[in-house]
């Protein structure tokens, strides 16, 4: 391939990349940046750097009326939960979806496609006094049912993907071997695929630890999850924003962490996805 | 053709993830269709009961239901319109090799991992109309020289949330884009220079035909998430000011905090029959790619 010369190549990639990476990270920095101001530089001229560096909001943090804690240990709860009963239920039905032809296979597919269609807002309503008559309001296992139907659709497809990935004839030498099916799943597929499953598991996690609109309405005081937490930080007086964006980078730490060692293996498993359509 | 055994065992596969699916959606729209034939105000237990269309005549009527509506759409084409072109470019510089790309990567992608509250508190912030430090880059660079309350004049609102979803919509864009251009050949851009195309030639010949389902699927993915999308525009303005920047599904979610349920119900049935005209392509499309 021909070499682009330094100059085209800084006009043709970096000076755009930069603009877009200031673009979608500033937002970030600035939100940092705030948390950790001395407050009375927050309302007054503008400065992009702080003039010392206070972490007086974190501690904060944990000591307001929010219990802001507490709505970690939730937040981890259903999340955590949420991944396993989702990735299990997905891993199933993408195992089938790829491995087997069979009747109304078509019609299921389109159907795990076609339930994220529905307005959120249209499932908010009945779902509540489902949830309420249920008992099952203000408990974890409202907000875990809720989510785990949002991300099957995705995992689902994330998954069909990764299997179909894997070739056939590791399964069916297994089974030569003597294998049954299961064991071949088992033994064979499951720690190959150990992790595109975690890539799917973060993306999970993820979703589950970020919704707001169910978990406002089917949390109270005592079960709320960190984006209700962070939201009810806003008092009747106004917004303390030192406070605010302090609990906005704490909310986003362990995601990132995560998404960090987990994107690379989503984007190949969205590349098998992809090319199989 | 000899007809094949009955094979229960891929039923059992899927049935957990089916009555999951069944329990939280199904049932519920279902019900959600019963709900928008009543009068079922909770503040009002005593008086529900069944109006027929009553509801669906008065949101014909409430010109609140038009506006929301319209926002919807304007929302939606701007809204993915721009993550799209946003997300496409970004997708197509992360492709090429430099140096750092693992971590430029990983970074460049972090909205989407962001919740939609602190998004729109984020952004909230930054828009402030004494503090905000868009204001004071805005005065810097001489675009402004008073301070804008962006967020609350009806004029500038709308496009300030509009501004915050395209920027939360890139990343999701880039990696499926991403995911997309990784998986053509690269023989193809080899032959293509040996016949000596042009970069926009190879652009619009090979690149952007080789990734049509994945931008197809993507952008309607897309739209039917930011049409449905409340937690961003809720926690920046609620809809305000003045319900200028009030989608229609922000609309319903107003509605049912008030807990008049048939009328936000029966607007949420609407909305799901607007975004129906997207899902219908979208389910023909998906079909049609099993068939290859």
């Amino acid at each position: 391939m021909r070499k682009q010369s330094i100059g085209k190549r800084f006009l043709m990639t970096y000076l755009p990349l930069i603009a877009l990476l200031i673009f979608i990270l500033f937002p970030f920095y600035w939100t940092f940046l705030t948390s950790i101001k001395p407050e009375a530089e927050l309302y007054g001229a503008v400065t992009y750097w702080p003039s010392a560096v206070i972490w007086d909001n974190y501690k904060k943090l944990f000591t307001t009326t929010v219990d802001f804690l507490k709505a970690m240990k939730n937040s981890f709860i259903v999340a955590s939960i949420t991944t396993v009963v989702s990735l299990t239920a997905s891993t199933l039905a993408a195992y089938a979806f790829s491995r087997y032809r069979f009747k109304g296979r078509k019609f299921m597919m389109a159907l795990f496609l076609s339930n994220n269609m529905f307005p959120t807002v249209l499932l908010l309503i009945p779902l509540y006094s489902i949830m309420r008559n249920l008992k099952l309001l203000y408990t974890p296992w409202a907000l875990v049912l809720a989510y785990t139907t949002f991300t099957l659709p995705f995992s689902v497809w994330l998954l069909n993907g990764f299997f179909n990935d894997l070739p056939m004839s590791l399964e069916e030498a297994a089974l030569v071997d003597g294998c049954n099916r299961r064991m071949a799943f088992f033994k064979i597929i499951l720690p190959i695929l150990g992790p595109s499953l975690v890539a799917t598991g973060v993306y999970i996690f993820m979703t589950s630890w970020n919704e707001y609109t169910f978990a406002v309405m089917f949390t109270n005081n005592a079960s709320r999850t960190i984006p209700v937490a962070l939201k009810s930080l806003i008092g009747q007086l106004g917004v303390d924003w030192g406070l605010l964006t302090a609990g906005g980078i704490i909310t986003i730490i362990p995601v990132c962490i995560m998404f960090f060692f987990a994107q690379k293996r989503l984007v190949e498993g969205l590349t098998a996805g992809a090319v199989k359509g | 053709m000899k007809k094949k055994k009955f094979n229960v065992y891929p039923y059992l596969l899927v049935a957990p993830a089916m009555l999951i699916i069944m329990c939280v959606v199904f049932i519920p729209v279902v019900n959600a269709i019963g709900m928008s034939f009543q009068s079922y105000d909770l503040r009002r237990p005593k008086d529900i009961a069944f109006i027929g269309l009553a509801n669906y005549i008065e949101i014909f009527q409430d010109p609140l239901f038009w506006q929301s509506l319209w926002k919807t759409i304007l929302w939606v084409v701007f809204g993915v319109g721009l993550q799209f072109v946003f997300g496409f470019i970004l997708a197509l510089l992360l492709n090429k090799s430099f140096k750092g790309r693992g971590l430029v990567r990983a970074v460049s992608l972090i909205p989407w991992v962001t919740p939609g509250v602190l998004i729109g508190l984020m952004w909230r912030w930054m828009y402030d109309g004494n503090y905000g430090v868009l204001n004071d880059i805005f005065r810097k660079l001489h675009l402004i020289t008073d301070n804008i309350p962006f967020l609350s004049q009806t004029s500038t609102a709308f496009p300030a949330v509009v501004t915050t979803i395209i920027w939360q919509g890139i990343p999701f864009f880039a990696l499926m884009i991403l995911a997309g251009l990784q998986g053509i050949p690269g023989e193809l851009y080899e032959a293509a220079d040996i016949d000596g195309a042009t970069g926009i030639q190879k652009l619009f010949r090979i690149t952007i035909p080789s990734i049509k389902n994945t931008i197809m699927i993507t952008a309607l993915l897309r739209v039917i998430w930011v049409a449905n999308s409340v937690d961003v525009i809720f926690n920046m303005t609620e809809g305000g000011p003045a319900y200028s920047t009030q989608t229609l599904s922000v609309y319903i979610f107003n509605k049912a905090n008030t807990l008049d349920m048939g009328y936000a119900s029966a607007m949420a049935i609407i909305l799901a029959l607007v975004l129906c005209t997207v899902a219908i392509p979208y389910l023909i499309f998906t079909f049609k790619e099993e068939d290859n």
